[in-house]
């Protein structure tokens, strides 16, 4: 098969949400020793691209957008230990932790947001649903991350957004990270009130306002 | 005389509901559901049931669960603050109070949400109080000008000072459920007293999938041995915490519910728990749960009638809208919701009043919803036959003369055979010209202000009112909160 061709189906299988496919598309691209980030972005980035923009159109729901990002993700899954013995870095567009604040368990938004990211090449610690405030932050320090994002459900448990940014404060690391919020409660007003640097409306937004808050 | 009908929703078969219950029983026992209490666990360990202690995971028996369905009462008596007025939650009753803990208002003055503060709290169980189709009051507005602690407890405050309308609540911390049952014991002069006429529902949430959280639990537990009622709040999200299906949804409600059941009456045999829940068609493009949608009302019609069938009282979030304003939307999907819920037979209907994904009351909203509340159960008190005969003698006599509107008989049943309405705009096109050409949430407004004007607060006795105050300020206190908003 022409390199072309195999990268035009490793698009397809991530906007058709064939999880399997992907895969198998990886392996093939590995026994025929590709240049495997040329495999990443020419084959399934346009993929995922594409999925949003289907989204975003009206065409998509959340169901094929949730199935694309699965797909993006099991088909890296396979290529990371050919890049890890490679030495290959692959770009990453900035590194988060994320995760549903303390309190909380409710995590389908936080999973969204998270697979959409880390579809989109960024490179996600995905720290689950109630998690203790300074975990974040000892996260953060320790991956040296770029984002930390908070998510909350309930109206009660949105205030560890709040006093998250106040723990960095505290620790004299606020700017250091670049603070998003999100979930039902919140909203662009709450982000401006404590002090956080962005707030999106849904997973699609949430990783264009990243990119662009990385891009600034 | 003829009986009257009592017109009625079914949307299962009864093979349909017992394969929905089977299979909820079947996901209890072999998939387990998560109970994050130990003092719950302790209590399934004790009743036999296999409980992996690491994972929090209880595998329940039917059996278990059968034994507690046979303790719980199928009908609650609920009081007022007074003691005196009754009210039945069970059968085919229908109770409406207020959609409960929004976290905004809707300013009419400005049209936009914004935090309410004590004032519209006020503002709202004294209109709550005012409306003869609101049975209920419920703890519907956090106030944003007392701190996250106190938050749950503050609202029950305003509440029983205000209103004398028994109260839907529920906690936000585990540590508040003592105070708040305090406030209540000292309205009934003790807890013996508050648990022979209870004056209050606490709304508990299990989290989808098959969990329940420690808060949520010990509420159950709390309550129970409290002689409190419960109220089960399963809220499935189609297709993102639920399967897609609405029969799928179904089951996995049931086996939330009753594992809720369980708790209960393991806490305290014989302690009043209902059936209730909170669940909704997920919108697959937003990512939101709307409780307009027609399939939120088809999955709370289908839950609530399996709770009939399992005989225990039920509830639904219904008559209610996701509209961010009084508009078309909000009284199309509140007229829908309060028409359905009340031919399903759902004992206490929370709605009222809220928009916006249940985050937002507005006072307007919950009196025009009033008015449609009063429409849903002149509807279900159906058709009557009231003379005998019907007709033939009133035609007796009858000439081209004849006047209906001076009969005695027209006299006699009018009143009580229809409504007529303060909100819905009823006047020629001319007279509504000449009235401003006023849209409903304005004359709703004005309704509100003639309302609170010529309607003293119900307040409550000064000796108690102080008790009151003694136990929310030495909770605040306990809480590092020294001074606390003061009341109109």
């Amino acid at each position: 098969m022409k390199k072309e061709e195999l990268y035009a189906k490793m698009a397809t299988a991530i906007i058709e949400g064939r999880k399997s496919e992907a895969e198998d598309l990886a392996r093939e691209a590995i026994k025929a020793k590709l240049d495997l980030t040329e495999v990443i972005e020419k084959g399934y980035v346009p993929g995922i691209q594409k999925v949003g923009e289907l989204w975003e159109k009206g065409d998509y729901f959340l169901p094929e957008l949730i199935t694309g990002g699965e797909c993006m993700k099991a088909a890296m899954a396979v290529l990371q230990p050919e890049l890890d013995k490679a030495k290959i870095k692959t770009k990453s567009k900035g590194k988060v932790v994320i995760g549903t604040v303390e309190g909380d368990i409710h995590d389908i938004g936080k999973n969204l947001v998270s697979s959409m990211l880390s579809a989109n090449g960024f490179d996600v610690v995905d720290l689950g649903a109630d998690v203790k405030l300074e975990k974040f932050i000892e996260k953060a320090e320790e991956t040296k991350a770029d984002f930390i994002c908070l998510s909350a459900l309930l109206t009660t448990t949105m205030l560890g957004q709040k006093k998250a940014i106040e723990l960095l404060k505290q620790k004299n690391l606020y700017g250091k990270y670049k603070v998003l919020v999100g979930g039902a409660p919140a909203n662009q007003k709450w982000s401006d009130e404590i002090g956080a640097d962005g707030y999106a409306e849904n997973a699609m937004l949430a990783v264009k306002l990243a990119a662009r808050l990385k891009g600034a | 005389m003829i009986k009257t009908i009592r017109p009625k929703l079914e949307l299962l078969s009864r093979r349909f509901i017992e394969k929905i219950i089977d299979e909820a029983y079947e996901i209890l026992d072999k998939q387990g559901i998560f109970v994050e209490n130990k003092e719950a666990l302790k209590l399934f360990t004790q009743a036999g049931m296999k409980v992996d202690k690491k994972t929090s995971r209880v595998h329940l028996k039917r059996r278990l669960v059968e034994k507690c369905l046979a303790t719980a009462p199928s009908v609650i008596k609920l009081y007022d603050r007074t003691g005196e007025r009754e009210y039945t939650v069970g059968g085919d009753e229908v109770h409406f109070d207020p959609g409960s803990a929004a976290v905004r208002i809707l300013d009419h003055k400005t049209g936009e949400e914004r935090k309410p503060d004590t004032k519209d709290v006020v503002d709202f169980c004294r209109l709550t109080e005012c409306l003869d189709n609101i049975h209920f009051q419920s703890t519907g507005l956090i106030s944003a000008d007392v701190p996250h602690p106190i938050a749950d407890i503050y609202r029950l405050y305003i509440g029983l000072i205000f209103s004398r309308k028994p109260v839907v609540t529920g906690t936000f911390r585990v540590q508040s459920f003592r105070p708040m049952k305090d406030l209540l014991a000292a309205v009934r002069g003790g807890d013996k007293a508050l648990a022979a006429k209870p004056m209050a529902i606490f709304d508990a949430c299990p989290s989808p999938p098959l969990k329940w959280s420690n808060l949520t639990t010990q509420s159950l537990i709390d309550a129970a041995r409290a002689g409190l009622p419960s109220e089960l709040i399963s809220m499935g999200l189609t297709g993102a915490t639920s399967l897609v299906t609405i029969s799928g949804t179904l089951v996995q409600h049931v086996a939330e519910n009753l594992c809720g059941v369980t708790i209960v009456q393991l806490a305290k045999k014989g302690a009043p728990v209902i059936f209730g829940g909170s669940p909704a068609s997920f919108d697959m493009k937003r990512g939101t749960p709307p409780m307009g949608a027609i399939e939120t009302m088809m999955i709370d019609a289908g839950y609530a009638q399996i709770g009939k069938y399992l005989n225990l009282p039920t509830h639904a979030y219904m008559a209610l809208s996701d509209a961010k304003t009084n508009d078309a939307q909000a009284g199309m999907e509140t007229g829908v919701g309060a028409v359905l819920g009340a031919l399903a037979g759902i004992n206490v209907i929370s709605g009222p009043g809220m928009l916006d994904f249940e985050s937002c009351q507005s006072l307007e909203k919950l009196v025009i919803d009033d008015e449609i509340c009063g429409m849903a159960y002149r509807l279900i008190s159906g058709i009557a036959q009231r003379d005998e005969p019907i007709a033939t003698d009133k035609f007796e006599g009858y000439t081209p003369e004849t006047q209906f509107l001076s009969m005695p008989h027209t006299k006699k049943w009018y009143r009580m055979e229809h409504l007529y309405p303060v909100i819905a705009d009823r006047d020629t096109y001319d007279a509504w010209v000449a009235l401003g050409k006023k849209p409903i949430a304005q004359r709703a407004a004005e309704h509100i202000e003639k309302l609170l004007r010529s309607n003293p607060p119900a307040l409550i006795e000064k000796d108690v009112r102080t008790e009151l105050t003694r136990i929310l300020t030495a909770y605040a206190k306990a809480n590092g909160i020294e001074s606390l908003p003061a009341l109109p």
